[in-house]
């Protein structure tokens, strides 16, 4: 009796590792680094209400609404800027989310297997493209085609549209849109298509067995099925969009007005701050772009959470993840 | 019946018109990147030669000259950024795949989700208030922190992704052997990982390659060497914009050149090593 228990003692204290020290330590550090990213959080949002804390206290809200923004007299107003953003950012989302959506449909749907992999890796290959790269091609391409070819047909078949009147310039905030959108076309092609392919095949088998055809399956058991996660690819492209600003800010053409014309140039809050901070003077104009910077980074995390939680309600039990 | 059988063609009729539509909306969706890579070797590859790679920017008016300062200066920055980056994403996807609790976790790649969205240009501004100002100067350490910061998120997320797919079962033989918990992280399930891993950091390197928004006023650029990484330096992205937006016929020709080589690099940095990775993990040894 004795010695068995002895037997067991002794067996247990050579079981006990030599020391916890380094296991701890190691656990220590992983917990620390995984809060980083509270900790970035907190630091960038505080950072950027230091920087603008004298714009904040002089304007208040009212920075928002005002559309004056003069450097002399130092008088800002961030109307503009915020017009801008949200119009050239409704431009990319109507052109970017019919597309990518098709695209997804033909990428889980119908496009052959042998293609499928192929088409992927190319559209991860668009969303390597560097955003001062779309400037660049947007400015000496892009650009002048609009220009030349594609604004002049607007004009004359639906120049009855505000929209659609004025001067033709080229850079633009249609232009800003259009850039924008082939610039978000990637990531909501990729998520919508993540977002179908976790449509449970029993959806589809189910509507095939009475009687529907590719398309009625399509819109009847995967698009409905997939709403809500589908409209949150979109929130997030919209994310994407907001805070978009090399590419944007070489095509929009950078005036600060609140234009009707969508061949008029426009300015947003992203290529506000990038072209005018190192110009900022005095310290209630860079006080102002701070503020700017708040703004697109309190309208981006609002946006992506509410992208977040649409996305995250759409994944279930039984759908394919393959 | 007639009508029914009619109805039945049109049903058809309209599922085959929509997939044509789907098929040209995934044609119109990949077309940019065809066009865009056509125009950078139709008019980058002409520029591209030995003096572009070695040389410095010439001042203006003088033709020829290169870019081999902002080369260097992007690979400069990337270290940096690897150097903030890499470690704490690493270390912090190593939590959420081997101690986190589950409500935590949620939280922290909630935190990690949004500051992926949180746009480049705002780090720069972060980078600016947190290191030129103190510094009174625009820095390669401010530049690279900005990338860095950028950086963390991503890796963050990949890590998690791969780690989480180790099977149990080596952690469990390995706690049966009565190795220390951190052995086991570090010995067997970062490396069962490792090409995984490396994979993600390589994404998230090529990612911040092409950044420009967060370096104009962090890194700032430069027309000369930076001997000191408490100077501005030049980088890719940086210069192929100040090119761009100038009014002179050579820089532009330069900026496409310098966009090839940008471009050049981030493909290497995604699609390459993805592809060298996806061959060598067919191989049994992994």
């Amino acid at each position: 009796m004795t010695s068995s228990t002895a037997v067991a003692g002794a067996s247990r204290l050579r079981l006990v590792p030599p020391s916890r020290f380094a296991d701890r330590a190691f656990y220590g550090i992983t917990l620390l680094s995984a809060l980083a990213v509270a900790a970035l959080f907190i630091l960038v949002a505080w950072l950027l209400y230091r920087g603008a804390h004298l714009s904040i206290a002089k304007f208040g809200w009212n920075f928002l609404v005002t559309s004056k923004w003069d450097p002399v007299s130092e008088e800002f107003g961030a109307w503009p800027f915020i017009y801008g953003t949200v119009v050239s950012s409704l431009i990319a989302l109507l052109i970017a989310v019919p597309l990518s959506i098709g695209a997804a449909i033909f990428l889980t749907d119908l496009a052959p297997l042998r293609l499928r992999q192929p088409l992927v890796s190319l559209i991860e290959m668009l969303a390597a493209v560097p955003s001062v790269i779309w400037g660049l091609w947007g400015v000496f391409v892009m650009v002048p085609w609009l220009r030349d070819h594609a604004f002049p047909l607007l004009k004359e078949y639906l120049g009855f549209l505000p929209l659609f009147q004025g001067p033709i310039y080229g850079v633009s905030m249609l232009a800003g849109g259009i850039v924008i959108a082939i610039m978000i076309l990637p990531i909501v092609t990729s998520i919508s298509r993540e977002i179908l392919r976790a449509v449970p095949d029993l959806q589809r088998e189910a509507a095939y067995a009475l009687g529907a055809t590719r398309w009625e399956v399509t819109r009847i058991a995967v698009l409905s099925y997939a709403r809500r996660g589908l409209l949150g690819a979109v929130v997030l492209g919209l994310g994407r969009a907001v805070g978009e600003t090399m590419a944007v800010t070489m095509v929009i053409g950078n005036r600060p007005e609140v234009a009707k014309s969508l061949f008029a140039p426009g300015y947003t809050l992203a290529s506000v701050i990038a072209n005018e901070f190192t110009e900022a003077t005095t310290d209630i104009y860079l006080n102002a772009l701070f503020e700017l910077g708040l703004v697109l980074m309190g309208v981006t995390i609002l946006v992506n959470f509410l992208a977040f939680v649409l996305i995250r309600t759409t994944e279930t039990p039984g759908s394919r993840r393959a | 019946m007639q009508t029914l059988r009619r109805h039945d063609r049109y049903r058809k009729f309209k599922s085959a018109g929509m997939s044509v539509l789907t098929v040209v909306c995934a044609l119109i969706v990949v077309l940019p990147l065809g066009l865009v890579l056509a125009h950078l070797v139709r008019e980058g590859i002409g520029a591209i030669n030995w003096a572009f790679v070695t040389q410095l920017p010439k001042p203006v008016g003088e033709v020829g000259g290169g870019m081999a300062n902002a080369i260097v200066g992007t690979f400069t920055l990337l270290g940096i950024a690897m150097t903030v980056g890499a470690p704490v994403g690493l270390l912090g996807g190593i939590y959420l795949s081997e101690y986190g609790a589950e409500r935590l976790n949620v939280w922290i790649r909630f935190g990690a989700d949004i500051l992926n969205g949180v746009p480049s240009i705002v780090w720069g501004m972060a980078a600016y208030a947190l290191v030129v100002v103190p510094m009174k100067g625009f820095s390669a350490w401010s530049g690279g922190l900005a990338l860095g910061f950028i950086m963390i998120p991503l890796v963050l997320r990949t890590t998690e992704e791969v780690l989480v797919l180790v099977p149990n079962a080596y952690r469990e033989a390995a706690l049966a052997l009565g190795l220390p918990r951190w052995k086991i992280v570090t010995h067997i399930v970062l490396r069962t990982g490792l090409t995984g891993v490396v994979t993600g950091v390589l994404l998230a390197l090529g990612r911040v390659a092409g950044e420009t928004a967060p370096l104009l006023f962090t890194a700032f650029g430069n027309r000369f060497w930076s001997h000191h990484l408490s100077e501005p330096i030049a980088a890719l992205p940086l210069q192929i914009f100040t090119y761009a937006i100038s009014p002179y016929d050579d820089w532009h020709r330069q900026a496409w050149a310098g966009a090839l080589v940008l471009v050049f690099l981030a493909f290497l940095f995604s699609t390459g090593v993805r592809l060298f990775f996806a061959d060598r993990k067919k191989s049994p040894a992994s």
